[in-house]
């Protein structure tokens, strides 16, 4: 690696001469820094189209059969295909890309102080297939048809034939482009893992890796080891759309319960590869603005190493009423239960690193608290789902949407706003406006909780999901029922307002906000030793030592309440 | 990883950092790689096993059956290869870019294209007595997994061609043989089990 350090800096003389053209700075480049930036673009431009999809069903079921400004009558089939790929986009094009893959890219090189990626053109390829995905899937919302309305977890027969989900088009498109996103993660993955094997600075030992760093490695060898089912499941599902074999089908001698056992091993870990980013994030941020050093390291690191295990076994609880045996059915339900504790652990040590700690409540910081406080009534609300017994009530239910949006809300809006409000300044050398940063934070929050504290409340009174018109059953149609309806649409209206916010002071900020220094939060990790924005090769010609593990704040006897990992030791 | 940092670590030369790590970063990267693709069969055997065990006959009756002898020698072609790329990579290490190592590489790039040419042999046969991916589930899985199978195995020799190619100009690394190498053993690895569960069931 030392030599590649040398070849970059050859780069950077050269491009000195003659600047970049347009096209290979932030199109083609191979830098880490672009290519990150280039995922969180197009993770937040998908998360706009998924955000309209959100309020165009929520007014449909709000309002049934009126006409919806800024769309018109949506129809039952359009409804279908609007639910599916807000969720597909949610998870897959905005969840996977901005965590994972933008914050993964950005800060793995920047914190354990290397130039770049150990492969910079796996690493541009990577995003180059991310983009075709993208593509692919908005197309499909256009051919005859439109697009695939099986809902996000696909499952047969409804997935397997044209003549049930009438979309001979947008399934087949859908399904390609979910399999090609994740052949982008796979190539980012390996690039992560190796990097951070590999490539570190001089000094940094495994105990030195700041946390983020460590949940974006262990949540990539979750997604390695996971992701084979549902490439395997997905081509067998595309060959039963196009070529007419029968493995999901029943009447040829298949299985449809198979996909589900596909799709969820895949599935359930995944939740945790984007859960374990947005944690790293939290305690990130938690520990540099509670001035404090980060509680029990390793019991985290542990924890989440054991939490990576477990969620390899329990996939099958979102099977309790497919059939699964009673008692396997108590297995999973076991499995489920036991994988709280080790989240719980985490969240534990991060209020515990608040305790005592000289707190600024800074947005990123607000965000982070909001994270841990929110993510914490998902994870609860999970135990009920995890009972094999209580589920069977509960399933597909309005609760259970509301309990993974507790979960997902926090780890793919709460926590990347946290990291953006916080690595905005190493991104573009300037900081983002803290007092809009404020009334963005406490507009979403109390939105976010508007919209889906009601449908708790639905879910447990038996509305069930994937309903186009509730006004057609006459125990759900109830006036009470439906005031909760119209305020959690408006709650997301008021959501997605708020939003705008956050845009125009994203866009401001890049030109207006106030200018700042390498190290504006006084953190300690290598990040900040570079220059805001980090130039091409990170750390000029000389990169940086590291002398001590990334969270050692307020020790005593020192001037500063921080002390860098590469600041070396004084002689005496 | 420890070793990087020795205790009493000159701090005069900060912007040399002394990497020896345990593997390059192509081979692990492709051992990663490896992991997924493991990951990727054991998917594709265990839906097979739970669909021959609910079927009522397997094979089912009025299919062709496999060419179990044949494949099985094709199966040796196939081991062969897995052999002489070793042989290649261990005479690389000591020579170098000699013509022994070149000998070796393309008589496995060779023995790989046979395997590859006869499995496509019998596939048309098969086709030709009336086993489609359409015709039973065993069709379909025998074509499903088989099929993944040689399009590894001709990922694999694109991957021992360019290798060849490098080997002849002298610009080999040692890192990417290595990685070529691993993957070579994950195809002729895997190659066994997909044998005794498809051909000898």
């Amino acid at each position: 690696m030392a030599e590649v350090t040398h070849v970059d800096g050859a780069h950077d003389a050269h491009h000195e001469h003659h600047k970049p053209s347009f096209w290979s700075k932030y199109v083609f480049s191979t830098d880490h820094k672009m290519i990150a930036l280039q995922y969180m673009f197009t993770g937040m431009a998908m998360a706009l189209i998924g955000g309209y999809f959100a309020y165009v069903f929520r007014m449909q079921l709000a309002f049934p059969g009126a006409s919806i400004p800024f769309f018109g009558t949506l129809s039952p089939a359009a409804y279908n295909s609007l639910v599916t790929n807000h969720g597909t986009i949610m998870i897959f094009w905005v969840a996977m890309p901005v965590l994972i893959a933008a914050m993964g890219n950005f800060l793995i090189p920047l914190m354990i102080g290397c130039d770049d990626m150990v492969f910079p053109r796996v690493n541009r390829l990577s995003y180059q297939i991310f983009l075709l995905s993208a593509i692919i899937l908005i197309i499909s919302f256009f051919v005859p048809g439109g697009g695939f309305g099986g809902a996000w977890t696909a499952y047969p027969p409804l997935s397997a034939k044209a003549e049930f989900n009438a979309t001979p088009f947008g399934a087949p498109m859908w399904l390609i482009a979910v399999t090609l996103e994740i052949v982008a993660f796979l190539l980012g993955g390996i690039n992560f893992i190796t990097t951070v094997m590999n490539a570190r600075a001089k000094g940094m030992r495994m105990y030195d890796i700041p946390i983020i760093v460590w949940m974006i490695v262990i949540a990539s060898i979750l997604f390695m080891c996971s992701v084979g089912p549902l490439i395997a499941g997905a081509v067998m599902l595309l060959f039963d759309q196009t070529l007419g074999t029968g493995f999901f089908d029943g009447t040829a001698g298949g299985d449809p319960v198979l996909w589900q056992h596909l799709f969820w091993f895949f599935g359930h870990p995944e939740v945790y590869v984007v859960l374990l980013p947005a944690m790293g994030i939290v305690g990130e941020i938690t520990c540099t603005f509670a001035r404090k050093k980060l509680f029990a390291y390793k019991l985290i690191l542990y924890s989440t190493i054991g939490l990576g295990i477990l969620s390899f076994f329990v996939w099958a609880h979102h099977q309790f009423i497919s059939g699964v045996d009673p008692r396997a059915a108590y297995l999973f339900t076991t499995t489920t239960l036991l994988i709280s504790i080790p989240v719980a652990i985490v969240l534990f040590a991060y209020i515990a690193t608040l305790y005592g700690g000289s707190i600024r409540f800074t947005t990123a910081m607000l965000f982070a608290l909001a994270f841990t406080g929110e993510f914490l009534l998902g994870g609860v609300t999970g135990i009920w789902l995890g009972s094999s017994g209580v589920d069977v009530y509960l399933h597909d239910t309005y609760f259970v949407l509301a309990h993974f949006h507790y979960t997902f809300v926090p780890i793919a809006i709460i926590a990347t706003f946290a990291a953006v409000y916080y690595w905005y300044p190493k991104m573009f050398g300037r900081k983002m406006n803290e007092t809009w940063g404020k009334i963005h934070f406490w507009g979403t929050i109390v939105s976010f909780n508007g919209i889906f504290i009601p449908l708790f409340i639905l879910g447990a009174g038996g509305q069930h999901r994937r309903i186009y018109n509730f006004q057609h059953y006459p125990d759900l149609a109830g006036a009470d029922m439906q005031d909760m309806r119209v305020f959690a649409t408006l709650s997301l209206i008021v959501m997605l307002a708020f939003q705008v916010i956050f845009i125009v002071n994203f866009f401001v900020s890049l030109k207006r906000g106030e200018k700042v220094g390498n190290n504006p939060w006084k953190a300690n990790t290598l990040e900040w030793v570079a220059t805001s924005p980090a130039p091409h090769g990170n750390f000029g010609a000389t990169m940086p030592e590291v002398y001590r593990g990334p969270y050692e704040f307020s020790v005593e006897g020192r001037e500063e309440d921080y002390w860098p990992q590469n600041e070396k030791p004084s002689e005496s | 990883m420890d070793t990087m940092k020795t205790i009493d670590a000159s701090f005069a030369e900060p912007e040399q950092p002394e990497r020896s790590p345990v593997l390059s970063s192509s081979a692990m990267g492709i051992l990663i790689f490896i992991v997924t693709e493991l990951m990727f069969f054991a998917s594709l055997i265990s839906a097979y096993l739970i669909i021959s065990a609910v079927a009522e006959a397997w094979p089912p009756e009025g299919q062709p059956r496999l060419p179990v002898l044949a494949s099985a020698l094709n199966s040796l072609v196939l081991f062969a290869s897995g052999f002489v790329l070793f042989r290649g990579y261990r005479s690389f290490i000591s020579e170098g870019h000699s013509e022994r190592s070149i000998k070796l590489v393309r008589l496995c790039l060779w023995l790989g294209t046979v395997f590859v040419a006869v499995q496509g042999f019998e596939w048309v046969r098969l086709l030709s007595y009336g086993l489609t991916m359409t015709s039973s589930q065993y069709g379909a899985f025998f074509y499903l997994i088989i099929g993944t199978h040689a399009i590894h195995a001709i990922g694999a020799l694109i991957g021992i061609w360019c290798l060849l190619s490098k080997l002849r100009s002298g610009v080999l690394k040692q890192s990417s043989f290595q990685a070529v190498l691993f993957f070579w053993y994950f195809v002729v690895g895997i190659w066994p089990v997909l044998y005794v569960l498809v051909y000898l069931s």
